[in-house]
């Protein structure tokens, strides 16, 4: 098997050229085959980047505990309008849960605040210290506040992007003085621009303040509308919500009889479930567009074997003149992989501009990477070397004397 | 013995069609010399095509021994004769057996490819044999460009370039007129004395095997004449 690699390149090339239309058609299929895998993968990986970032925007492996709901007289409230979580539930949640990394009880208030002759109706929100880890919300300027000055209902605030240009312009608000329901606070910190949630309601149009101070000075309540724990790993998130669920039973001195009196949102959960059922549709996408690639190959079967007949003579010549078996096997199986990468090209090109086409036309960002493009590269050549191989082991295997002799 | 290129022990050739056995060749005994010049006639059917194969190392018989250059090759694989036939055997058939594909040059480089040369070296002996055979400017010509005459010469560049000993030229100058059929013939006789390869003839037509300096004659697969005299008689 001496005959040059490049030679049979060159060969197969020629081969092609000559007869384009044959070619095209031949690698139709994979073409095809090809450009909808990349297509569904860019989709795919379009959407799950979608809810990563939404999980990311929700905070690091986060649920939240709201308090449950109360049915007298057949009328049932909402959400929120018991009150059967404290601040002490929110301390017990982190201390005693081993699941649990962090929490910080909430309330929130629609408010007015007020800088010098500037006022802003705004969401101001009581929380605990480590409200910027859990929501993966760190501050762009100054200090959040720490627990010792949650501990002593400290008159601080932290305020969003939003808010703060409405209230200040384009002055650095920290270090200022701001009014909520005429009680002076001072601004340490200003958070990090957030954006929009998946809601489309500005997270940025926010006051923060310590949950304490919040309590006493403000609302004037005992109780805390939500509690943010933020669970050691996303893996973990279940084993939380159970230590959690147990925890506060106990602690509510709930009867086993008796439902919670509170609710776990597990929002990396439902996120993750929601990125799992995306990845399954991306696989069986995919999965049929490989199907179209096995069609595709059977294509490229078929046309190498007429190939085969057609060129007997040829082949009769090279063994004439001193081609072994493997050198014949070699150049056909070299021909219907190039042939099959060929289409492998065409059709990453194709499904890259359709992925794009997306992009533009629909609110979908697809993504194309690397790897399902080397993917589609290699499992091309593979089709066209496992297809190819019966025929070119039949160009291998003539008798040199019939083959001479065909006309 | 040492001068015997072709020396063949009791060959012999059965073809099966169907459920029935044709016997094309029977106990075929020839010793061939090196540098001879040796045709082989006989009607079709004779034979002589099947007699050639093997020769040729196309085809392995059925039954005897074949010693080519003092080696077994009756019993070598399919690969093995490969092997013989790109270093040892030179082919000229009728039809030229060109590859339409490719162009004069590359068709020459063929074998020197198969041989495991170097594209620079392979190209250079092409050139050499290409004007051994006298065809200039044609060598990026495809087959179909150049007339018979020229094509049978660039197959018998293509069988001399890799310096083989025994050229196989069967009906060499079947499909040419008799003009270009005594040029062809003369290129053989010419490479066969100045170059001292064997040459082994297939042919039914006398003209073309009085170029020869033996003549074998074959009927129903056997050899009923081998002598070294002039064919004038018959």
């Amino acid at each position: 098997m001496k005959f040059p690699f490049l030679l049979d390149l060159k060969s197969a090339f020629k081969t092609f050229t000559r007869n384009k239309i044959r070619s095209f058609l031949t690698t139709l299929g994979i073409i095809i085959g090809v450009a909808s895998v990349i297509a569904t993968i860019s989709i795919g990986q379009g959407a799950s980047a979608e809810i990563q970032n939404t999980i990311n925007s929700m905070g690091s492996n986060m649920l939240v505990i709201l308090p449950g709901t109360t049915a007298l007289g057949g009328v049932r409230t909402g959400f929120g309008t018991v009150s059967t979580l404290t601040l002490n539930d929110a301390k017990a949640i982190r201390k005693d849960c081993p699941a649990v990394k962090a929490s910080a009880a909430n309330i929130r208030m629609g408010e007015q605040v007020i800088w010098r002759g500037n006022n802003w109706g705004t969401t101001v929100v009581g929380t605990g210290s480590e409200f910027t880890y859990i929501r993966k919300w760190p501050v762009a300027k100054g200090t959040f506040f720490d627990r010792q000055q949650v501990g002593s209902a400290a008159n601080v605030a932290v305020i969003g992007q939003t808010a703060a240009s409405e209230l200040f312009g384009l002055i650095n608000p920290v270090g200022h003085i701001i009014l909520i329901k005429h009680i002076p606070f001072k601004v340490i910190g200003l958070l990090s621009r957030k954006g929009f949630n998946a809601f489309g309601q500005d997270e940025d149009d926010i006051v923060v303040i310590p949950v304490t101070t919040m309590m006493q000075k403000i609302a004037g309540i005992t109780w805390v509308n939500t509690i943010f724990v933020s669970a050691v790993s996303s893996t973990d998130t279940t084993l939380a919500e159970n230590q959690i669920t147990a925890l506060l039973r106990q602690r509510h001195r709930t009867q086993p009889h008796q439902p919670n009196d509170f609710y776990i949102r597990n929002l990396t959960e439902i996120a993750q479930t929601a990125n799992t059922s995306s990845t399954t549709f991306t696989i069986l996408l995919a999965a049929i567009a490989a199907v179209s690639l096995l069609v595709g190959g059977i294509g490229i079967m078929n046309i190498m074997l007429v190939s085969v007949t057609e060129r007997t003579k040829e082949i009769g010549i090279r063994m004439a003149v001193g081609a072994t078996k493997k050198d014949i096997l070699k150049q056909f199986l070299i021909e219907s992989a190039i042939l099959s990468l060929f289409g492998g090209i065409i059709g990453i090109i194709a499904g890259a501009g359709i992925s794009g086409l997306i992009s533009t036309l629909t609110p979908l960002k697809t993504i194309v990477t690397v790897e399902p493009i080397l993917i589609s590269i290699i499992f091309s050549l593979c089709v066209g070397i496992f297809f190819g191989f019966y025929p070119a082991y039949k160009a291998s295997q003539m008798n040199p004397v019939e083959a001479l002799r065909y006309e | 013995m040492d001068n015997t290129i072709i020396k063949l022990e009791n060959i012999g050739m059965v073809y099966k069609t169907g459920d029935v056995y044709y016997e094309a060749l029977k106990d075929i005994n020839l010793d061939i010399p090196k540098g001879e010049f040796v045709s082989i006639m006989g009607a079709s059917g004779s034979g002589k095509s099947t007699l050639m194969n093997i020769l040729g190392c196309l085809d392995k018989p059925a039954s005897g021994r074949y010693y080519l250059e003092g080696r077994d090759v009756s019993k070598l694989s399919m690969n093995e004769l490969a092997d013989i036939r790109n270093k040892t055997i030179g082919f000229v058939f009728q039809g030229f057996n060109l590859i339409q594909r490719l162009s004069v040059i590359e068709n020459i480089e063929l074998p020197l490819y198969y041989a495991g040369i170097g594209q620079e070296e392979a190209k250079q002996m092409a050139e050499e044999a290409l004007e051994l055979v006298d065809v200039t400017g044609k060598n990026s010509s495809f087959p179909n460009q150049i007339s018979g005459g020229e094509q049978q010469r660039i197959a018998i560049a293509r069988a001399i370039v890799n310096n083989a000993s025994i050229i196989m030229a069967d009906e060499p100058t079947g499909n040419l007129d008799s003009v270009r059929s005594h040029d062809i013939m003369n290129f053989l006789k010419k490479t066969n004395e100045e170059r001292g390869v064997t040459i082994i003839l297939v042919t039914h037509e006398t003209d073309i095997a009085s170029y020869s300096k033996r003549h074998i004659t074959l009927k129903d697969g056997r050899i009923i004449k081998s002598d070294l005299e002039a064919l004038t008689s018959q």
